[in-house]
């Protein structure tokens, strides 16, 4: 039987991005004995990338209300967000980005001092009359400025970081509370138990199942891997979000900050083809909207370059000035990748990966929550998680951008907040770990040691990333969906049989790929099924059999499939709880066709 | 275009199994779209798995992937590959104990930048709104706050590498420097005396490396000069 050592704390947080640290923050300053494990050195977390904005309705340059922004976010993900978390998280924003900049966060400035906001997708004023000013803006480089503010906040509240430890599973005892997690030291490669009182995940995204992603390479969904192997259902899964300006060729990302500042989307013969698809919102409309209208006009054969395979995004009608002030890291980027510098000359775009939407199903105060098997919906004791991992739901079937960063401020302080009132509430004991949960981990790292005859742990994701791109993309189709699912479980067996040549125990990093490529293929097998089986369109989920009709608008067919999905690994069974359309003090915001 | 052959010597060293350090010569073959040193050493690695860097954002700015290249420090994911005189030749990144590869231990490096205290101190009690600020107040800490962390800077400078436990390095002195000007910060006057040393700022002999090397073209010899200005100014 093999031992492990052991150290124990009143909180373990698993990832150290934007909720990660706005969690951790919490915990340090009340006192809680915190561990923070991140597979990198903090401000190297994903969230460093983000660029245009933190949205919250300061109505720093025009009129704003919270009321606005909540209905906006509601309309953004089709109807499927829950209406208490939207109105949670647009209430409590204007609070949580001012207490961001009292952090030392060095947002942009308007002339009178206050922080500076630009439009951005989606977002307007007065229920979705005009676009508004909503998003707040350290020049295009929000994410980095907000991240490294964060880590300085947690610097100076003596959070204790583990860096470069990956937390490989988490353990339950038999009731299901949960009672930390085993991580590896990557430096090394010993394993440890980290048991704790209270365990928060925070481990982001998983934008790596595809094979063209804005995503970093980190971004391998370990929190929803972890959690599907533990008996966690994931929700929503199936709602991933295309941003629609992935540089062509390379998937990094350029900013709908640059359409909020001006840019224009051009199809081959310049046409500014959004007044087509969205005459008000025009290139500001949603990014599930834009990014089919692109798709389209690529499809029909109106894209750009040899190829026609890309769109142009022009800013080169924008004042120079704007350009290296507002938008220097986009300039960068685009000379850097695209080969064009955007003052002279447009930028070559196409739609890509970039945001789950689904996740571990939580409440809006992070705690998570689970079906009990008898139509109850119930919390999972000692188990919280915040951020892109979490699906509280807010962003319902499509994300609207800067959502995420205030997604990770709002539910990062509630889910630290309800974790120290269950960890102070009563004497928590610290129980015996399962002998079992060490074997269960510990098989898995002995397995992939010991495999010989294997698969390349290279050949085994790209199979999934290509499965993934062809067949479950912008659009859907019900056959490609069909086979995607069989060949999805078929990457799986390759996955069970990955082969490393590295045996090394230092800085193994062959290791790590092969040990993350267990959790993308939960996330992948978890969206390729839920997509299958919901056969409507909604959001970033559009399929080719949703009949446009009076009573199913665009595909969207509430009297059926006004539900959550909930993917249970086991059995890949499917299970399904409603939304919530009651918020916490305003009306509800009522069904409607989506346009913009 | 066709796939094109990139030759390199890498520094390699696994103290799992190997005596001393050595240099391997390999080489990859590259897509046309593969242009940036790390897409190569993303295909190396399915080569010979191996083979170990750190590597996240690719697209330079996350800090992760800071190696000495051809002599000078850089991020691999931004750097072309064209622009590459071949054998490329791939170090650690100089100074630092070697992990593995080109993995180097970052402890020093991180201990300096805490010691500066980075992070905004203001113990008026806060406002109900945002702290306001000028724009162009705003402005000083433009060229200031976009570090990366790379290390790239504190890795190329002689005097960091020779009192690595008593000068902040470059990188520590810009983040100083970004606190120092930030006029939300009240606490100038302790910052500059924790500066005040013969070594944790004046080693700086204004050599530039740092300046050189930077890739996100920050400046640190500049705020260095600042900070030294502020401290006489401060005498007189
Ligand atoms: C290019 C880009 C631009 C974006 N721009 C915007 C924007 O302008 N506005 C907006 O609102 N949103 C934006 N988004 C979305 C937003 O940035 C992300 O959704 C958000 O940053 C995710 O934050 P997080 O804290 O949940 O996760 P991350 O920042 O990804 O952090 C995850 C953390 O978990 C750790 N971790 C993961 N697995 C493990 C493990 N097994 N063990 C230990 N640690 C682990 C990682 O090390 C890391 O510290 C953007 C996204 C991208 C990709
Ligand atoms: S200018 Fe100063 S900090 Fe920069 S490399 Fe030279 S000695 Fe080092
Ligand atoms: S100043 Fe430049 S080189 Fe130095 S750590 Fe920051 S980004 Fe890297
Ligand atoms: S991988 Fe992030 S800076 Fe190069």
């Amino acid at each position: 039987m093999a031992k492990l050592a052991k150290r124990t704390f009143d909180a373990v947080v698993v990832g150290a991005g934007g909720a990660g640290l706005r969690a951790a923050l919490q915990l340090s300053e009340a006192g809680l004995k915190t561990a923070v494990l991140s597979k990198v050195f903090p401000t190297r977390s994903h969230t460093v990338a983000a660029q245009g904005g933190v949205s919250a309705s300061l109505g720093n340059s025009e009129p704003d209300h919270w009321h606005w922004h909540m209905y906006d976010t509601v309309k953004g993900s089709d109807w499927l967000g829950d209406q208490d978390a939207i109105e949670f998280m647009c209430r409590a924003a204007p609070q949580a980005v001012i207490e961001l900049e009292h952090f030392g966060m060095p947002f942009d400035r308007n002339d009178d001092g206050t922080i500076y906001q630009r439009p951005f997708g989606g977002h307007m004023s007065n229920f979705g009359e005009k676009p508004v000013r909503r998003a707040c803006a350290a020049a295009d480089r929000t994410g980095h400025a907000m991240l490294h503010a964060l880590y300085q906040r947690n610097v100076r509240a003596n959070t204790q970081f583990f860096v470069e430890w990956m937390a490989l599973d988490m353990i339950r005892d038999a009731e299901g509370k949960v009672l930390g997690v085993i991580a590896m030291e990557m430096e090394t490669a010993e394993i440890v138990i980290f048991q704790a009182k209270a365990t928060l995940f925070a481990t982001g995204g998983a934008g790596r199942i595809y094979y063209s992603s804005t995503n970093a390479f980190i971004n391998t969904g370990d929190g929803l891997g972890m959690a599907a192997r533990a008996g966690i259902p994931l929700e929503d899964m199936e709602f991933w979000q295309f941003h629609p300006t992935g540089v062509a060729g390379a998937g990094v990302l350029i900013t709908e900050g640059v359409r909020g500042e001006g840019g224009i989307l051009r199809n081959a013969s310049g046409e500014r083809f959004m007044e087509r698809y969205a005459p008000v919102a025009k290139d500001l409309a949603s990014r599930d909207v834009v990014s089919r209208a692109m798709v389209t006009e690529i499809n029909e054969g109106r894209g750009c370059g040899a190829g026609k395979d890309h769109v142009l995004l022009d800013i080169t009608h924008l004042d120079p000035e704007v350009i290296k002030h507002r938008l220097p890291g986009i300039r960068e980027i685009s000379i850097k990748f695209a080969g064009v510098d955007p003052i002279k000359a447009p930028i070559p775009v196409v739609p890509t990966c970039h945001y789950q939407m689904g996740g571990i199903p939580t409440n809006y105060h992070g705690e998570v929550v689970v079906p009990d098997g008898a139509g109850n919906h119930v919390v999972v004791p000692g188990f919280y998680a915040a951020g892109e991992v979490a699906c509280a739901s807010v962003h319902g079937a499509n994300r609207l951008g800067t959502n995420s960063l205030l997604d990770l401020l709002v539910f990062g302080k509630s889910a630290g907040d309800s974790l120290i009132k269950y960890v102070k509430g009563e004497v928590r004991s610290m129980p015996e770990i399962p002998q079992s949960e060490i074997d269960r981990t510990l098989a898995r790292v002995d397995r992939l040691n010991n495999q010989t005859n294997g698969v390349e742990v290279n050949d085994a994701r790209l199979a999934m990333q290509r499965t993934m791109q062809a067949h479950c993309g912008v659009f859907r189709f019900k056959d490609m969906l069909k086979q995607g699912v069989e060949k999805i479980l078929e990457v799986e067996k390759m996955v069970q049989k990955t082969q490393i040549k590295d045996k090394s125990k230092v800085f193994n990093t062959a290791r790590i790929e092969a040990l993350e490529l267990d959790n993308l293929i939960e996330v992948a097998k978890a969206t390729m099924i839920s997509a299958e089986a919901r056969t409507e369109s909604r959001g970033a989920h559009v399929r080719d059999d949703a009949p446009d009709t009076p009573a199913t608008p665009n595909g969207r067919d509430d009297a059926n499939w006004l539900k959550h999905t909930l993917w249970h690994r086991e059995g890949n069974k499917l299970e399904y709880k409603p939304v919530n359309l009651t918020p916490l003090t305003v009306e509800t915001i009522e069904l409607k066709a989506r346009s913009y | 275009m066709t796939t094109q052959t990139v030759k390199f010597s890498i520094y390699r060293y696994d103290p799992d199994k190997d005596k001393k350090p050595y240099m391997q010569d390999i080489s990859v073959e590259v897509e046309p779209g593969e242009r940036k040193l790390l897409d190569a050493l993303v295909k190396l690695k399915v080569k010979d798995d191996t083979l170990s860097f750190r590597r996240s954002c690719r697209e330079g700015v996350c800090g992760s992937d800071a190696m000495n290249i051809n002599g000078k420090n850089g991020l691999a994911c931004i750097t072309d590959i064209d622009t590459l005189k071949q054998p490329i030749e791939l170090r650690p990144l100089p100074g630092m104990p070697v992990v593995r590869d080109l993995i180097v231990d970052m402890t020093q490096f991180f201990k300096q930048y805490h010691s500066i205290k980075p992070y905004v101190v203001n113990d008026t009690p806060p406002p109900e709104k945002e702290r306001l600020q000028s724009p162009e107040d705003r402005k000083e800490l433009d060229g200031l706050y976009e570090c990366i962390l790379c290390a790239c800077c504190s890795t190329s400078c002689p005097s960091f590498w020779w009192n690595p436990d008593k000068f902040v390095g470059p990188a520590g002195l810009l983040a100083a420097y970004r606190f120092i000007a930030d006029t939300r910060d009240t606490t100038i006057n302790e910052r500059l005396d924790n500066l005040e040393d013969p070594y944790r700022l004046f080693r700086c002999h204004t050599i530039m490396n740092c300046v050189d090397v930077c890739p996100k073209e920050l400046n640190p010899t500049k705020a260095i000069g600042k900070i030294k200005e502020l401290m006489i100014k401060r005498v007189a």
